[in-house]
């Protein structure tokens, strides 16, 4: 397992012809790499603002996040919480450049994120499972592991490096489709970390999964913490962000409520992260 | 070039894991072989007809496969929301659209091989002649042609949200170009006003799929075509490819994932 995860690299190591060195992969980097290294923060989000064409009548747009500023450090675990509709996935998908912000600007390792080459080291877990389910997991991973440039060699190595991580070694040839729920978000997890990520951007890495799922999930997540990756995840699961996350920010309604370690929310209240939660989403209790 | 590539080879993946092909090859074949097989009136000259038929089913099949195969490529990743791990990946929109247009064109080009080798075999064991050359033109110019369509039908995968109404709406469009596209001008010739002014302009601007149709050249044995006006008409061909191309990345820059 341990072979698995590269030592931490927060800079980009570049060699001949814009190659990055790293212990087990050479990926190929556009020269814009070569001025952005070495970046502070992974993660960088100024003023953002999304909006959206309303359905409601007397509506033109909907405001999905609202000037929303936030900083992710290298090495960090970050949890993105809110509750439904509070505009967590939406931020996810300005960040991975699915969305155009209407204003402000996000940035990952100091690349624009509306750049593909932003994405060369990110893996991302998307909330449900949406993969090619004509194919078996190896040629899923091999097909992603060919986007990233990985070389030959080095990819079949990568693919059985991954597999048995997300323990479907047994499964690599059987078609996605025959997959089990679990099965398939394992799959998932694995063209994640196809590309040996410095940031992990994870939707809900833990919804639909049995206890056993989770747990293994939360491994995965505390493992490549001790090997100075970021990860950057949204959650409902309070337990789980208390226990793997450096520090938390509260979306509701699109705008940031709160920020900072889970110490410093719980002190500032003076309640627990849950009721802290409960508070900022407008629950009261009875 | 790599996403575009990577992109493509799952596009072949998807098309010999869904069978499609398979049955139109074999429904092609099987009618082919009983068109073969039967001496009519004892007439030499019949395999002119044989040929015509295996032609027209050959036409027909590519075009069905290379409609059917575009219209799903983009609808289908948005739909089951693949595109969203893929898009998070460094690869562009452009890339996506050009890997899924080159894997639908290398699909197309595989097809048309195994159904001219077929073609050349039956008709070969008729006549005991074998065009080579001709064939060639022949096959080149249905996959460039098919270049076009593929480009057009991806484009209209942007435009129309529903997979069978745009498949249904390009069949009706290459079918009429391929009918009426040469005709237009004389019909323009015969109006006045407006209605003269647009049948004209629509002459323009169509791509004239009839030009890439040699099959009375096979079947009659005309020989070859001039290779400067084939290479002209692969030239015309790959550009109005290229325009649609343009057309369908313009489209699909802003356009949401979701459907």
């Amino acid at each position: 397992m341990a072979e698995f995860f590269s030592t931490p690299k927060n800079v980009v190591h570049v060699g001949h012809g814009g190659r990055a060195k790293s212990p087990h992969f050479h990926f190929h980097f556009s020269p814009i790499y070569l001025y952005s290294c070495p970046v502070k923060a992974v993660v960088e989000i100024k003023d953002l603002r999304v909006e959206y064409p309303s359905r409601e009548l007397g509506q033109r747009t909907k405001v999905a996040v609202n000037g929303l500023s936030l900083q992710v450090a290298a090495g960090e675990v970050f949890g993105f919480l809110g509750p439904n509709g509070a505009g967590k996935t939406t931020t996810m998908n300005v960040l991975l450049g699915f969305v155009n912000p209407t204003s402000g600007s996000a940035s990952i390792f100091g690349v624009d994120v509306q750049q593909p080459i932003a994405r060369q080291r990110i893996g991302y877990l998307p909330e449900l499972t949406y993969y090619y389910k004509f194919l078996n997991a190896e040629e899923l991973l091999r097909f992603y592991a060919k986007i990233f440039n990985i070389p030959e060699r080095e990819r079949e190595i990568r693919i059985d490096e991954v597999l048995k991580l997300v323990e479907l070694d047994h499964a690599r040839k059987r078609l996605i489709k025959t997959y089990s729920k679990g099965m398939q978000q394992r799959a998932g997890l694995a063209q994640a970390l196809i590309n040996d990520p410095d940031l992990l951007i994870l939707d809900e890495p833990t919804s639909g999964l049995d206890p056993l799922g989770r747990m293994k999930v939360r491994e995965i997540i505390q493992r490549l913490k001790e090997r100075g990756k970021t990860v950057f995840f949204s959650s409902h699961e309070l337990g789980e962000v208390e226990t793997v996350c450096d520090r938390v920010a509260i979306l509701c309604q699109g705008e940031l409520k709160t920020e900072g370690t889970v110490a410093e929310i719980t002190a500032k209240h003076q309640m627990n992260l849950e009721r802290v939660f409960l508070k900022i989403v407008g629950y009261q209790e009875e | 070039m790599n996403n575009i590539f990577a992109i493509a080879t799952v596009v072949l993946k998807e098309m010999y894991r869904r069978k499609d092909f398979y049955v139109l090859f074999v429904l092609t074949a099987l009618i082919t072989l009983v068109m073969g097989s039967v001496n009519i009136f004892h007439d030499d000259k019949i395999v002119r007809y044989l040929k015509e038929v295996c032609l027209l089913l050959i036409w027909i099949s590519s075009l069905v496969i290379a409609i059917t195969t575009a219209a799903r490529q983009i609808p289908a990743e948005r739909e089951s929301r693949t595109i969203f791990p893929l898009l998070a990946k460094p690869v562009s929109r452009n890339q996506l659209i050009v890997g899924k247009f080159v894997g639908c064109w290398i699909a197309c080009a595989l097809a048309l091989i195994v159904f001219y080798a077929f073609f050349g075999v039956i008709t070969g064991a008729r006549e005991h002649f074998w065009p080579i050359a001709t064939y060639f033109q022949a096959v080149f110019f249905q996959w460039i042609l098919l270049g076009i369509v593929l480009a057009m039908v991806l484009l209209g995968s942007l435009v129309f949200t529903a997979v069978s109404s745009n498949a249904t709406i390009c069949f009706i469009v290459v079918f009429g170009i391929m009918l009426l596209g040469g005709h237009l001008h004389k019909l323009a010739a015969n109006m006045h006003g407006v209605s003269a002014t647009i049948t004209s302009v629509i002459y323009f601007i169509i791509p004239h799929l009839e030009f890439y149709d040699l099959r009375d050249w096979i079947i009659h044995d005309h020989g070859l075509v001039a290779w400067g006006p084939w290479g002209l008409a692969v030239l015309y061909g790959l550009i109005y490819s290229a325009i649609f191309l343009g057309f369908a990345c313009l489209a699909f820059r802003r356009k949401a994932l979701t459907l």
